[in-house]
């Protein structure tokens, strides 16, 4: 504890230079972080399929030739072939171009709704931990609220009532039931880093208050975010998937892949490839934003090294 | 203690209507026509829609109606089905048999999620570690339902190890669906305890427990575990709304005549009163349990108390 | 609640044979084995405990002076640690190579310790009293009733007021200094032959490190215990020690009674050491720290470890390991010129 003794007194005495020191030492962490990522296997491979998907969402014609639309219902439920390696579903489509179809709307979804929610986090979250007082109160209570609501329950009463269940409205009720996660994540990121000697440096040096959240306080609170919004995509993609097999999220003539599983839900047994390779791909790509988490938590997390 | 508990409670009551309100404004306050949106794509006849109408009070201004809903639910009035029948009186058949399951899941959760974590972290880097982190891994990414016909296919049919639906063979019937509905849970359970026991099992007071001279198995056990398992149980109580989400899924598939195979068909037949009724007991159970948990936490870790 | 107090007290403790000190630590080696490489944390360390006798075992952090307690007690993580030379024998016996089992029965009733920070170092989650009777019930399994009311009466010699309430309150309710009292209480409950405090004071407030070193050297001069006062503060050392170890980069430097040490240091350390801490007459002046840093354990410089920052260094420094040279009957110095020194 000696250690944290002088630390200290190093501590004040390098904050006052310690303002501008700041990016240097968070610049050192991410650039810690990367040299450790380049190596490390997992995040090799779960980059690599992620940004496989992406372009599989982005440009499926690059993955088949042929129209997921393209449906006869006289070849219904053929195995798989050479020229539908999937094999056929019920309604006479190739499955295999349906399934590759089917990454465009769960990336989208998955990375529209982080997105969105990482951003409303980020201001609520960060004013909430840096502020204090009643607008931490306002906000923490607008969070409890939404909490006491399971995503899953509250996302079928809200699509309950919506006739329309489009991607918008799914992606929003995703949003809207998603922000408080992420933001009490900020929050209390942010609430750890305020109270640092270089964050009381910049503001002795006269910083206005945005530009000690922008400059100071979010880029040091902001690895646990990253690291969370990363797992939190592939968590929304479940999530889409499921309230598709439910009924209540994305309707048919969508391509969801939890919408296919639910038309084969009632063949599982007697044509059971119909649920295996949309399950797959759902559950690698799940997986590969997940593990892709774990591998930047392992960079990130100065504790572990 | 008691000021904690007193402002626990507090903290519940706007959550509490904060939630409730939610729920009524959506289905009930938004543009449009509520009774409409609930019954989907069927048709009703119109002496249907008016006593819909008187009975969701929507002749009334928004206030009252939320008042009139509130106090509804206050004495355990969930709504009606389109064929008049209590939504109350449906959950009350069906409660009993979710419960069993998710008392099912739990135990899962809790006896192989726990120990998987304690060896996972007792005998961190070997082989039986590895093999933990992987697998939860695994069963995080894969969606219920996935896995809940991958289960129902490759144990139920090719193994024929466990019924693939229906509550049959009565206890026997609620396993495999109760570990498919554990399985997310289990797995998050398992890394909790693992990192939280390897945190602790790093900490100062665990150092002093040696050099008092106990045996590892008193230190890790009673010490370690003691603090380690904290977060753990306060994760089970918000797992309780993800169990609940599972339930209509693992119900759904399995063929389990709960609560939660209601919402699921309820939700495919389009009747938007029984969903959203009992989502909203559902919502109240959740809340409760989670005020429970956070109490139950004081009790768990003494510094809380004095907060 | 009976008159059990006087058993506490006067325990029988077996004599020692003639020439056989309490502890004795021979060339002890510790080194932690880790991914970027082999940190010599200990090199070959040697010093004695007798009965009664307070030694201070001086030096900055990472100079090996917790590692090698700890290896005492036997509570260090093996691996990534590995003792590997020495000995350590409590009472003729070396603790080292005996079974585990033996060891745990010494480990907290012959041989304790108390630690730095005492909010960290209990646990949070049980009340102090059940913490200090958990002595009592592990390794003498005396019953709940009976262990507590130990408990109280320990909590009553550490001059823990109130004690009989407090035995139910959490280590987070108490003031640091009452916390240490606890560790103490809990450390003495068994009444060990050997107390060991790892800077013990260092997370106090000054006016409350001199209530707590009372106390330790008052419970000493009580029951005859040994006493090792780990610390990096002169002034602590000053207070309670009877003999001085001076420990630099995971080696004793120099050992001295503490009036020597202080009035005429054999060691550059020792004497840089002493120079820099700040007197009143200085003011005004610079202060003098000793230039340079602590080496790298991983990397300790050849020769006398010290020598790069050392201002007596010659060339024989770099290449010759200084042994511990006998300055007097009493008195070593691992330096070659330490007459220079005690000149100079």
């Amino acid at each position: 504890m000696s250690e944290t003794q002088t630390g200290d007194q190093k501590g004040t005495q390098g904050a006052v230079t310690g303002a501008e020191d700041v990016s240097g030492r968070q610049a050192s962490l991410w650039a810690d972080a990367w040299r450790e990522l380049r190596h490390n296997k997992l995040f090799i491979i779960s980059a690599t399929l992620i940004l496989f998907l992406i372009v599989m969402a982005a440009f499926p014609q690059l993955f088949t030739t042929q129209s997921p639309r393209d449906c006869q219902l006289e070849r219904s439920l053929q195995g798989p072939s050479a020229d539908h390696w999937f094999g056929i579903d019920i309604l006479g489509c190739d499955y295999y171009t349906r399934v590759i179809y089917g990454a465009r709307v769960s990336m989208i979804i998955g990375l529209s709704v982080t997105a969105f929610a990482v951003l409303i986090a980020l201001v609520l979250g960060s004013s909430a931990g840096y502020y204090g007082g009643l607008t931490d109160t306002l906000i923490s209570r607008a969070v409890d609220i939404i909490f006491g609501l399971p995503t899953v329950l509250g996302a079928i009463v809200i699509l309950s009532v919506v006739s329309n269940r489009n991607l918008f409205w799914v992606t929003l009720v995703l949003v809207v039931l998603g922000w408080p996660t992420m933001t009490r994540l900020v929050r209390s990121s942010v609430l750890s880093v305020r109270d640092s000697d270089y964050v009381n440096a910049a503001r002795a040096l006269g910083a206005g208050d945005l530009r000690v959240i922008t400059r100071h306080v979010l880029p040091n609170a902001i690895a646990p975010v990253v690291v969370y919004a990363t797992i939190y995509v592939g968590l929304i993609i479940a999530a889409e998937a499921t309230l598709s097999f439910l009924g209540i999220g994305l309707q048919l003539p969508a391509i969801s892949w939890g919408l296919m599983i639910s038309q084969a839900q009632t063949r599982v047994l007697s044509e059971p490839l119909l649920l295996l390779f949309p399950g797959l791909f759902l559950s690698v790509t799940v997986l590969s934003f997940i593990l892709m988490g774990d591998a930047l938590r392992d960079a990130l997390d100065p504790k572990l090294r | 203690m008691g000021r904690y508990v007193a402002r626990r409670l507090l903290q519940a009551i706007p959550v509490f209507f904060g939630t409730t309100f939610m729920i009524f404004a959506l289905v009930f306050a938004l543009p449009g026509d509520p009774i409409r949106a609930l019954s989907g794509d069927k048709p009703i006849s119109p002496a249907v829609y008016a006593e819909l109408q008187d009975r969701y009070n929507l002749n009334d201004p928004l206030l009252v109606q939320y008042g009139k809903y509130m106090g509804g639910l206050v004495q355990l009035d969930f709504g009606q089905d389109f064929r008049g029948r209590e939504v109350s009186e449906i959950m009350s058949e069906r409660f009993p048999v979710t419960i069993k399951l998710a008392l099912v899941a739990f135990g899962f959760e809790i006896l192989i999620g726990i120990l998987a974590g304690v060896l996972a972290a007792l005998r961190r880097g070997s082989y039986i570690d590895n093999l933990v982190l992987l697998t939860t891994t695994m069963v995080v990414s894969i969606p219920v339902f996935v896995l809940g016909f991958t289960a129902q296919v490759v144990l139920g049919v090719k193994l024929g190890l466990f019924p693939i639906a229906g509550l049959s063979q009565g206890w026997y019937s609620y396993l495999l669906p109760g570990l498919v509905l554990g399985a997310l849970s289990l797995a998050y359970v398992a890394r909790l305890t693992r990192t939280s026991l390897v945190e602790n099992l790093r900490a100062d007071y665990v150092r002093t427990a040696t050099a008092k001279g106990l045996s590892r198995k008193r230190v890790v056990g009673r010490h370690a575990l003691r603090n380690s398992l904290i977060p753990v149980i306060t994760y089970l109580g918000v797992d309780l709304g993800a169990l609940m989400g599972g339930a209509i899924v693992t119900e759904g598939i399995f063929n389990i005549p709960g609560v939660g195979q209601q919402v699921f068909q309820s939700i495919r037949s389009q009747e938007g009163p029984v969903v959203v009724g009992i989502v909203t007991a559902l919502v109240l159970v959740f809340i409760v349990a989670n005020l429970i948990v956070d109490l139950l936490y004081a009790v768990l870790d003494p510094r809380i108390r004095y907060e | 609640m009976t008159a059990a107090e006087p058993e506490i007290l006067t325990s029988a403790r077996p004599e020692l044979a003639a020439g056989e000190h309490l502890l004795e630590v021979d060339d002890l080696a510790v080194e932690f084995r880790t991914r970027d490489g082999v940190v010599h944390a200990v090199d070959g360390v040697s010093y004695t405990l007798d009965p009664g006798e307070t030694l201070a075992i001086l030096g900055e952090s990472g100079s090996g002076k917790s590692v090698s307690a700890q290896a005492i007690m036997g509570i260090l993580d093996m691996p990534p640690a590995f003792v590997t030379r020495g000995s350590v024998r409590y009472r003729g016996q070396d603790l080292l190579t005996m079974p585990e089992e033996r060891r745990r029965k010494i480990r907290g009733a012959s041989i304790s310790m108390i630690f730095q920070d005492a909010l960290s170092a209990l646990n949070p989650v049980f009340p102090v009293g059940w913490q200090i009777a958990e002595m009592f019930r592990v390794h003498r399994g005396d019953s709940k009733a009976q262990a507590r009311a130990h408990a109280i009466e320990l909590m009553d010699r550490v001059q823990i007021p109130l004690a009989r309430e407090r035995v139910w309150d959490y280590p987070h309710q108490f003031s640091g200094g009452m916390r240490q009292r606890v560790m103490i209480a809990m450390a003495l409950a068994l009444d060990p032959d050997v107390l060991i405090a790892d800077e013990p004071t260092t997370a106090l407030d000054v006016t409350v490190q001199a209530q707590i070193m009372e106390l330790l050297a008052h419970l000493q001069a009580e029951t005859g215990m040994g006493l090792i006062l780990i610390t990096h503060d002169l002034g602590v050392v000053a207070q309670v020690a009877d003999r001085v170890a001076v420990m630099y980069a995971g080696r004793i430097v120099e050992t001295a009674p503490i009036n020597d040490l202080y009035k005429n240091p054999a060691h550059p350390y020792t004497e840089g050491l002493i120079a820099s801490i700040p007197r009143l007459e200085q003011k005004g002046n610079e202060l003098t720290p000793i230039k340079g840093s602590p080496p790298n354990l991983m990397r300790v410089p050849s020769g006398c470890s010290f020598h790069p920052r050392c201002p007596y260094v010659r060339d024989n420094c770099r290449t010759d390991e200084p042994p511990l040279y006998e300055v007097h009957v009493d008195r070593r110095s691992a330096c070659h010129y330490y007459e220079e020194v005690l000149n100079g």
